[in-house]
This record gives structure tokens, sequence and C-alpha cells, in this order.
């Protein structure tokens, strides 16, 4: 008989792991039979999420970073649109708002997260997409080019609302990246730019946040720390507003950048057994298969595992996840593979960028990557900024189609990396500190 | 991080708590420790409230092994966000889970 293999979602995660399922089945056959594989999402327009964050800056255009979803998946993988209305995980059925049913043996969650905007109160009222913007879609992204190109100074704070995020690391990027676009302009002697986080530094991990902390301070940009915005409320003028925190500390702005609280997807919720409080889905950190079922598994933005809400996690995650799927369709016991590894460029402004590599026991550390000759690691450099460009074509070329990337494997390399000293007193953090 | 534990002395028992005063062994903990500890943060006395909440944090901690963070909190625990803030005026999710002598909450990266 044949195996259906049904992925939920269709960006980073679901198009990876199909390409690969794919590519995996029609070398290697298969002991059991026929595969079929079926991707299954809402729409056509696949976004390079990392994309957007050069949007605002008249950097990159929308039109550069979508592009249709079906031509990232191989032809022989069948690719539904339409919106998952919720997966009955013992029935192993999905059933789709359209009507159809979509019964699987094994099912890969790969919806990713949503922005909840409601969440927070006052965010999408009065101002908002005026003066109150998000950089984390397109529509938000987009008005938020125009915004900028209008703002002639004055005080633009930067908020993140809650962990966990999409890309930590994006807000810190909109702020060194906005340093950089005023004084290009002009007017960086007019604009007051403050980050405000509900972390207790830049960063989580101690010593990326303390150098990332030092290159704000560089930069001129205020650090506000145990912000927990409570209410964003504008003026009466409706020139400008603030962030009002729980504990009652205001920021004020004229411009404010919102990444607002993510939550997974609203069908997890609907689906029993299936996610968290938050709709993530709980998901094993290291075998990547979901605690509600043997035959679902997850990876990317989805799960609940402490490792970043990044494409390079997804992507790593990618390959193991494969690997699990196929023992689990050879009743093989699963590989405890996946260390949590995660590699991102950190966009600086002025044509430089840094580089992170981490995983769950090891925080990011100064050194190179991938050896000891390499790309410099939280440092800023030319060369790590070209890496980030270049970022958009392994994507689109490489990641997508699930082909190895020459260097960059789902393990963390540890050759190049300076290590604190002394080890022996550190306790690591976990990657979810 | 490094983790240095100190001992002291909560309900006339000796604990061993870390630099930022999380408990070393959730399972010491007793509500008069929880009283204590609250006196000490300037909190007069705890109210049911603050019980509901305290309770709540320990029993997600034995059954899951992490704290809740404020916004599952505020979900799940019958009392929102604002009156978390009123009741835990040092940030309800540290501030709870060290009365509730259960470890940090894992923020995420
Ligand atoms: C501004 C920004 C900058 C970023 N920068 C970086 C970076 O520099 N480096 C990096 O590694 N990562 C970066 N990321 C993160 C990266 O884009 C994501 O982590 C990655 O795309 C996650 O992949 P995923 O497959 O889990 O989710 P996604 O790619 O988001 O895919 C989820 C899919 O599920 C679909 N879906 C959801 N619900 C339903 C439903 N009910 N029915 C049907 N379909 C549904 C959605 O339409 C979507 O296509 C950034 C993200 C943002 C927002």
């Amino acid at each position: 008989m044949t195996k259906r293999i049904v992925i939920l979602g269709g960006g980073t995660g679901g198009t990876l792991t199909a390409n690969r399922l794919h590519r995996h089945f029609r070398h290697h056959g298969s002991q059991h039979q026929p595969v079929e594989i079926t991707v299954v999402d809402q729409d056509d327009h696949h976004v390079y999420q990392p994309g957007l964050l050069f949007v605002p800056f008249g950097l990159a255009n929308h039109s550069e970073i979508v592009r249709p979803r079906q031509a990232q998946l191989h032809r022989d993988i069948e690719f539904v649109q339409d919106l998952i209305d919720h997966v009955d995980i013992h029935a192993d059925t999905v059933y789709l708002q359209g009507g159809r049913e979509l019964p699987y043996d094994v099912l890969v969650v790969a919806t990713g997260a949503i922005l909840a905007f409601d969440e927070t109160e006052g965010l999408t009222g009065p101002g908002w997409n005026e003066k109150v913007f998000t950089f984390y879609d397109v529509a938000g992204a987009t008005g938020l080019a125009a915004a900028l190109d209008n703002f002639e100074g004055g005080k633009l704070v930067v908020n993140v609302v809650d962990m966990p995020i999409k890309c930590p690391v994006a807000p810190l990027e909109f702020c060194f990246l906005a340093d950089w676009y005023f004084t290009d302009r002009g007017i960086r002697d007019k604009v007051e730019i403050s980050y405000a986080t509900p972390l207790d530094g830049a960063f989580t991990k101690p010593v990326a946040s303390a150098a990332l902390a030092s290159l704000l301070e560089e930069k001129g940009i205020h650090l506000v720390t145990e912000f927990n915005t409570g209410e964003v409320a504008m003026n009466d003028d409706g020139a400008g507003g603030k962030l009002i925190g729980y504990d009652g500390r205001e920021v004020p702005f004229d411009l404010a950048v919102v990444v607002p609280m993510h939550s997974g997807a609203d069908y997890v919720g609907r689906s029993e057994g299936l996610g968290d409080d938050l709709n993530f889905v709980p998901t094993d950190k290291r075998t990547l298969q979901a605690t509600a079922k043997s035959n679902i598994f997850s990876l990317g933005d989805a799960t609940n595992v402490p490792a970043s809400k990044a494409g390079s996690v997804t992507h790593f995650e990618g390959e193991v996840l494969v690997d699990n799927i196929i023992r689990f369709l050879d009743h093989e016991e699963l590989d405890s593979a996946y260390d949590g590894h995660a590699n991102c460029f950190i966009e600086t402004g002025f044509g430089k960028a840094l580089l992170i590599d981490f995983n769950y026991d090891t925080e990011p550390l100064p050194g190179h990557f991938p050896a000891a000759v390499g790309m410099p690691l939280l440092k800023e450099s030319r060369m790590n900024h070209l890496g980030k460009l270049m970022f958009q074509w392994v994507y689109w070329h490489a990641l997508l189609q699930g082909r190895d990337i020459p260097g960059i494997g789902a393990d963390m390399p540890s050759r190049g990396k300076e290590q604190p000293t002394p080890p022996s007193t550190r306790t690591t953090q976990g990657a979810s500190a | 991080m490094t983790t240095t534990l100190t001992t002291t002395t909560l309900a006339g028992v000796a604990v061993q708590v870390n630099e930022e005063g999380f408990f070393e062994d959730p399972k010491v903990w007793t509500p008069a420790m929880a009283e204590e500890m609250a006196k000490a943060d300037g909190l007069d006395a705890l109210n049911e409230q603050h019980w509901t909440v305290l309770n709540f944090m320990r029993k997600e901690f034995f059954e899951k092994g992490t704290g809740p963070t404020v916004r599952v909190l505020g979900k799940t625990s019958g009392v929102s966000v604002k009156d978390l803030y009123l009741l835990f005026p040092k940030g309800p999710a540290k501030m709870a889970a060290r009365l509730a002598g259960i470890p940090k909450p894992k923020g995420c990266i």
C-alpha cells in the first residue's frame, strides 16, 4: 500500500522537507511501496522572510522576496491550496476548510508562527500603519518603507512585545540599519532610536548579549530592558504616542516599530492533543517527533523546541526530521541527532554584519566559522554582510530544494570557536536561556 | 553565567539558593518560606490571588519541568496579566517563580 505523507505548511520547513523526502524516495526507492507526498498551504506566496528586514529601508522590494510556492516543490509533489481546519490525531486525518479530507501515515507540522497582534492592547488601534508598524509581514514592511521615507526626525522606538519571536536578532538588525539609514540621509542627529525589549539584556545569551549591547551603545541606540509592553497608546493629537509597560514605565515615540507576540497557527488549537497553550507543537528537541503521537513530526517555527525560530534552525532540523521519518517508516529507532544548531547573520549597517553560530549547549562565541579560518564570529565584517546577502540565493536554490550546503550542516562545528575561560565553572544555559 | 549557591535561612530552615534567590531544590519549599520571602520583597502578606498563582506555578513546574511565562500564566492561571503585575510588581514570572520555590522560567531565544 502507498504510504501517505502529508506536510502542513509550504514555507521554509514544509518545502525543504517535501523536496528532501521526494529525493530520498526517488533515489533509494522504498522497502515499503510507493510514497505520496502532499503539501498544504493557505496561499501561493512563498515569502523569503529574512528579506523583510531590508524592505523598510528601500534595500529590497516586496516583489523580489515573494515567489510562488508550488514552483519551489518538485512537480511530483502534490500541492493543495486551502486553509487547514483541524487535524484529528486519532483518525490520522487532516480536515481542510474547503471540505477535503487528507488521511495520512505520517504528518509533518510546518505551519510556522502567526503574529498575535490582538494580544497587545491598542496595537492595531488608532495610529496602526500610520505611526505604529511591524516589519514582520509584507504589508507592514512595505507601509513602513513609506513612513521611514517621510520621517524627518523624532523618536523612533523598536519594540519586542514578548518572546518567542521569529529571528530574535531581526529587531536588533532593524535598529542598526535605522542608524545607518538616518546617517545616510544626513538626519541621524535629529533621530533618537530606542530598543525596548522584555529581555534583561540586548540578547539572550550572555557573551553575544554583551557584544550586541556595546554595539548599540556605539551607535547611540538607547537600550530599554525588561520592558513588557501592556499597551500602545496614541497621543490626542495623533502625532505620536507611547508604549506603556505593565510596570507603569512609558516609552514615548513618534514612530513605533513593534514585533508582536507570536503563537502557533490557530488550527493547532482546534486540533485536540496537538498543541500547547500558545498553539506551538510540543516536540522532542533531538528527534523532532511530536509528543502527541509517534507518526507526527514537526519543525521550524511551529514547534516548542528551545531553539531560535529561524530559517537556519528549520534547515538543520529538516535534515534530522527527514532521516527520522524514513526510520519511522522502516520501523527503526529514531536518531536523536538535532543538537539545536543555529547560524545567524546579524546585519549591523554600513555594509557590515556579524555572524553567530550556536546550539543547545554552546552559546554564541567569538572565533571563526566553520573552522579556524573562515567567517569571523561575533565581529563586524564586510564578509559577513556579503554572506547575508548571498543567503537569499542559497535559500531559493539550495535550502528549499533540500540540497546540502557545503560546510553548513546540522551539527554545529566547534573548531574555530574561542572557548570562554574557565569552562568548568560555567553552567551552560541551554538554548532556551 | 556561573552559578554560585548560597545558604539562606527561611522559616527556620537552611535552604540553598542561587545568586538571584531561586531555589536549588523546589522540593524543600514550604508555604511559610514564601510568606517570608514575600515580606522581604516588600509585600505585606500573600492573599488568595497570590496563592492561586504560586500553586499554579508549582503544579505547572512539576508537570512540565519548567514554570510558565507571564503570557501563559495570563491565559491559564485565571489571573489576568495586568493583575499579575499588580500582585507581583517585580515582574510576575520571575518573582512568582522565586516565591514558589521553582527555577527561573526559561525565556526563549
Ligand atoms: C523579519 C524576519 C526576518 C528573518 N530573518 C531571518 C534570518 O536572517 N535568518 C534566518 O535563519 N531566519 C530568519 N527569519 C525566520 C525564518 O523566516 C523562519 O524561521 C522560517 O521561515 C520558518 O519556517 P517555517 O517553515 O517554520 O514557517 P513558514 O516559512 O512561515 O511557513 C509556514 C507556512 O504555513 C502556512 N500556514 C499556516 N497556517 C496555515 C493554515 N491554517 N492553513 C494552511 N496553511 C497554513 C503559512 O501560509 C506558511 O506558508 C526571519 C523572519 C522574519 C519575520
